[in-house]
């Protein structure tokens, strides 16, 4: 046992005062170290991960982040939850990286319930090897978006892992936000002659993501929209907009969402193939490569179906907002066929809009 | 968009179509005998579908959707070979995107990636030989599959491939040609065609005077069309009229692209690279005498072929299979017993629900709606 007297030598205290200091990470890359749960791993949270995402040490100190259910009863009377894995490669493309997209996402999976985003949580991967400045940067940008969007990180995990059982960086964010009294937004609640809009152009994430991983030989100025959508929801909603079902555009595009709702509704959905809107660039893109944008992922882009009494004035609301300047009626439902999504193709002639298979992949000739 | 949204106005097309009707009501064809046009080419077939023109078209036209398709045309044992050249150790095996899901005997390209196989999607022959200088101590083979459309540029980089004496790569050569693969249709006695669309880009490079024995032959008047709805449509007037006035020719609709005496320099590429195989098997079609290509002696350095062991079986097709008489035009894809219940785009079991081009896909995703609807008009 040591006695009081042993930690007043000069000698203890001068390794104690070392011990508390808040370790500075130095090394240039991540090695294996810093996933080791030793001093190396706390120094990468404190100098590397907590800073950028806004947490305090003392928020970190315990497993698991602690709500006080009053505070947040006075949101609204349920909760919305959601989880989000991000492996995009390149982690930087034009328009925003996958610190951004992470944080963005997952706001965007819980603010088309309707819900108020509140806290998030940041889980890394790290592959051996990631330069330490990449890091940095992603988590900067992740603190950005959340500072920007209102939302707080409140927990995380980071494991580091060998060089090839990764690719650079994955990370997962999990949400939590609680959505108003009252609101209901579900996809099975479309029905006949309802309107579908969206907040504006197709296709620029998947598009800007293909030509940033530079297999393309394509040059283009075409940006990811990467952007968080609940305040142009919150928008709508102070506007007395009727929204029944609402979707964010990612992965599988506008057709996958579509042909979602339908079988959910088991309505029709007739789209007008010239009311989309696409940057001419992405068209371009498209057709060079026989891509559709319709397939095409999208970051910043929802969909949602209100009564077509309140087009007009949902049009409006989102054309006064910056994330749907372009927004537009697209689609219209209908009773029967069921189930189907149809296409105005602009030619005069239609076709069934079918979710894709697998990824879409380029055509020879 | 120039050269593309001009080639797409719905005003222009109205009236083409209105055109089209007027033509064929003057030719007697009604929907009970419908003009029989095949379009040979599988772009054709993703252009009729995507815009929708299938259901736009009067009943006393129909359209027939050829074997233009290299990918739904690759044969199973073909795929068995490039499955088993892109497992061998130390292979980077580099493919265009649409093969990966193309269903061997056993496994598809993307299973075989799946397993642990480098499988890398190029969009060129060069981006492969590109990899090779990249990775002198791999053996990077590219899968060349296609018609006179894609062969120029593997001939051209196989040119240059072998001024750079690049040593580890080589190419697994599929490419087929159109002609003899027109004369094996033209030779079916089940066929009734009454005329083509002929291939737009395949045409670009061969020019317009191959096509002739269509004509003064089989008396089926030949029309090469460009890839827009209205390049389509107008390519259907001209056929048309070609009828009325009682002549039979090849006649040029893509002329902005496609010079009469095609691309020499592809040409003399093509020449030089390859010669044509006294037979290559064809899914549904079967064999055809000198349909395919391979590498010329002086490339076999570069001839995947003789360096890796390969299984080279001929694999029959699936018997439930009709893809055959699909590529014919002899029934329609929804005719087939197995259509939308076994082979589905999910599921594949024939070629022609492969690849977003196949008649079978085609129809499955987009042609169902009009189809049902002109089925729903004659009953």
């Amino acid at each position: 046992m040591t006695s009081s007297k042993d930690t007043e030598h000069p000698l203890f205290q001068r390794i104690e005062g070392v011990r508390q200091r808040t370790g500075r990470v130095r090394d240039p890359i991540v090695t294996q170290a810093h996933g080791g749960g030793g001093k190396a791993m706390r120094d990468l949270i404190d100098d590397v991960i907590c800073g950028a995402l806004g947490m305090s040490a003392q928020q970190i100190q315990e497993d698991q982040a602690r709500f006080s259910l009053a505070a947040l009863a006075q949101y609204g009377d349920r909760l919305a939850f959601t989880t989000d894995a991000y492996v995009v490669s390149p982690l930087f493309f034009p328009g925003g990286d996958i610190g951004k997209l992470a944080v963005n996402g997952t706001i965007n999976d819980l603010a088309v319930s309707g819900a108020i985003p509140l806290y998030l949580s940041c889980s890394l991967i790290i592959e051996e090897g990631l330069p330490m400045e990449t890091l940095r940067a992603v988590l900067q940008s992740m603190g950005e978006a959340a500072r920007a969007a209102s939302v707080h990180f409140v927990t995380g995990d980071t494991k580091v892992v060998p060089r090839g059982a990764a690719d650079q960086l994955f990370v997962t964010t999990t949400g939590i936000g609680v959505i108003p009294q009252g609101l209901e937004i579900a996809a099975h609640q479309l029905q006949p002659n309802d309107a579908i809009l969206i907040n504006g152009y197709l296709g620029d994430h998947g598009a800007a993501i293909l030509v940033a991983r530079g297999e393309l030989q394509l040059e283009t100025t075409i940006e990811s929209d990467c952007a968080a959508l609940h305040g142009l929801i919150a928008a709508l909603h102070d506007a007395g907009i009727t929204i029944r079902a609402m979707r964010d555009i990612t992965r599988g595009g506008l057709s996958a969402v579509l042909n979602e709702l339908a079988q959910a509704s088991q309505v029709h959905i007739a789209v007008d193939g010239t009311k989309l809107p696409i940057r001419p660039e992405v068209q371009g893109f498209c057709e060079i490569l026989g891509f559709d944008p319709i397939h095409l992922a999208n970051e910043g882009k929802l969909a949602l179906a209100v009564p077509s009494e309140q087009i007009e004035q949902a049009l409006k609301v989102m054309h006064a907002h910056p994330l749907g300047q372009q927004a537009a009626h697209i689609a219209t439902c209908r009773p029967t066929p069921a189930g189907l999504v149809t296409l105005d193709t602009g030619f005069g002639g239609e076709r069934i809009l079918e979710m894709l298979v697998g990824e879409q992949l380029p055509r020879i000739c | 968009m120039r050269f593309v949204s001009e080639f797409r106005d719905p005003a222009t097309g109205k009236k083409v179509l209105q055109q089209i009707e007027q033509q064929l009501r003057q030719l007697g064809h009604d929907a009970s005998h419908p003009l029989k046009i095949m379009e040979v080419c599988g772009g054709h077939t993703h252009t009729i579908f995507k815009f929708g023109l299938e259901g736009m078209l009067p009943p006393s036209i129909e359209l027939v959707h050829g074997p233009g398709c290299p990918v739904c045309v690759l044969p199973v044992g073909r795929l068995d070979d490039a499955i088993a050249i892109a497992s061998q150790p130390d292979v980077i095996f580099t493919t265009f995107g649409d093969t990966l899901r193309v269903p061997g005997s056993q496994k598809s390209l993307l299973q075989c990636k799946a397993e642990g196989a480098d499988i890398r999607t190029v969009y060129s022959p060069t981006d492969a030989l590109s990899l090779a200088r990249q990775h002198p101590q791999k053996k990077v083979v590219f899968f060349g599959i296609g018609f006179e459309t894609t062969a120029p540029a593997t001939a051209l980089t196989l040119l240059q491939a072998r001024e750079e004496a690049v040593s580890n790569f080589s190419v697994f050569c599929n490419h087929i040609t159109i002609i003899p693969t027109l004369e094996a249709i033209l030779a079916d006695p089940s066929l009734r065609i009454d005329g083509f669309l002929g291939p737009g880009h395949v045409t670009m490079v061969i020019g317009l005077e191959p096509y002739t024995f269509v004509c003064d032959v089989h008396k089926k008047p030949f029309v090469i069309s460009g890839f827009e709805p209205l390049d389509v449509l107008q390519s259907l007037v001209m056929l048309l009229e070609q009828f009325r006035q009682g002549r039979c020719f090849v006649e040029n609709q893509y002329k902005r692209l496609v010079q009469p005496q095609g691309n020499r320099v592809a040409q003399q590429a093509m020449q030089t690279v390859f010669e044509a195989r006294e037979h290559f098997e064809w899914r549904g079609l079967g064999s055809i005498p000198h349909s395919g290509l391979r590498l010329r002696e002086a490339f076999s350095a570069f001839d995947a072929e003789k360096h890796f062991a390969i299984p080279a079986q001929q694999v029959a097709d699936p018997k439930a299979c009709q893809c055959g008489d699909v590529l014919k035009g002899a029934i329609k894809p929804w005719q087939c017993k197995v259509f939308g219940t076994a082979c589905t785009p999910e599921t594949p079991i024939g070629a022609c629900m492969v690849s977003s081009e196949g008649a079978c896909a085609a129809y499955y995703n987009y042609g169902r709606l009009s189809t049902s609807r002109k089925l729903e008009a004659t009953r």
